[in-house]
């Protein structure tokens, strides 16, 4: 392939692969921080899903009072 | 809210780049006197222009939060501050990289052109670390904001600067219409555009991103205060019977 290459087609090439290689590096620690921030939402989920502590305790009276 | 028209614009932003960059390399002529060596011209020239655009917007939003105090907009110039050193990193190592394949050397010293814009990039990378170092919020955002205003404001005057200083070895191709051709300069344009597009794009997809965590730690806080004040409205009620 590199014989089809004009001269210096090299750091052509360089060049065009320093740009995907920048914007696929701030991707990637993009999607990083993306995980992280989905991580976080699960938590909450779960967190928001679990019965407050008032709630449990009320049936526990009712069969305490019968 | 920041999130709306980003699918849009990030297909938006790689079609015009991709077709730019398909331009350059199909359509564009050789260059008389680089060559194909020339081909990196449209790389380079829009990521160093689309950076000192940038760091301009970063400015304005800056000047917008010191007018009206909206927190948003100093979250606007740091992310545009953000993106502008991304795109100044591919500028450096871009320019860098023609430079060694056009002059030999990797870097010319006493070329105004490569220095002016180092001397942009270096300044805009203590943004950060000064915001970092202060560690109140208001006054973080206020000093930073006249930081981006400061720097902003310098950075045309340093580009007209360096247009009066007399050349060494870097060309001056946008001094002159004749200087790019017809189809060189369409590839150009479209390059330009492509390159501002995914600027947009990234700018708001960060801060999107920025917008949500946000939103999450707000919601964390409320749950974790809802949480405690069951807790201690659970508690009395308990001990009362």
């Amino acid at each position: 392939m590199s014989d089809n290459l004009p001269d210096n087609g090299g750091y052509v090439a360089a060049a065009y692969l320093v740009f995907p290689a920048l914007v696929l590096i701030y991707v990637a620690i993009m999607a990083i921080r993306l995980s992280r921030l989905e991580r976080d939402l699960a938590q909450l989920n779960e967190a928001a899903d679990r019965p407050a502590p008032d709630e449990v305790a009320e049936p526990r009276e009712e069969v305490r009072a019968t | 809210m920041y999130g709306s028209r980003l699918q849009t614009l990030a297909i938006a932003s790689v079609v015009t780049l991709a077709g730019g960059f398909a331009l350059a390399a199909f359509y564009a002529p050789m260059d008389a006197d680089q060559g194909f060596m020339q081909k990196i011209f449209y790389l380079h020239v829009p990521l160093a222009i689309v950076a000192l655009g940038g760091f301009v917007f970063g400015a304005y939003q800056a000047v917008q939060h010191l007018r009206t105090g909206d927190p948003s907009r100093d979250l606007k110039s740091y992310v545009a501050i953000h993106m502008s050193l991304i795109l100044g990193i591919g500028a450096l190592v871009t320019g860098s990289i023609w430079a060694r394949a056009s002059w030999g050397k990797w870097w010319v010293w006493d070329e105004p052109t490569l220095v002016a814009f180092l001397i942009i990039f270096l300044l805009y990378c203590t943004y950060q670390p000064l915001r970092f170092s202060i560690e109140d919020r208001d006054r973080q955002a206020r000093y930073a904001s006249v930081f981006a205003v400061t720097a902003g404001v310098f950075t045309p005057l340093n580009f007209l600067a360096v247009r009066l200083a007399d050349p060494l070895i870097h060309p001056r191709t946008l001094d002159s219409q004749d200087n790019l051709p017809g189809e060189m300069r369409l590839a150009f344009l479209v390059c330009l555009l492509g390159m501002a597009l995914l600027y947009v794009t990234l700018w708001k997809f960060e801060l999107t991103h920025k917008h949500a965590r946000a939103q999450l730690r707000s919601l964390k806080r409320k749950l974790g205060a809802a949480d405690a004040a069951r807790g201690r409205s659970a508690a009395p009620e308990a001990t009362v019977s």
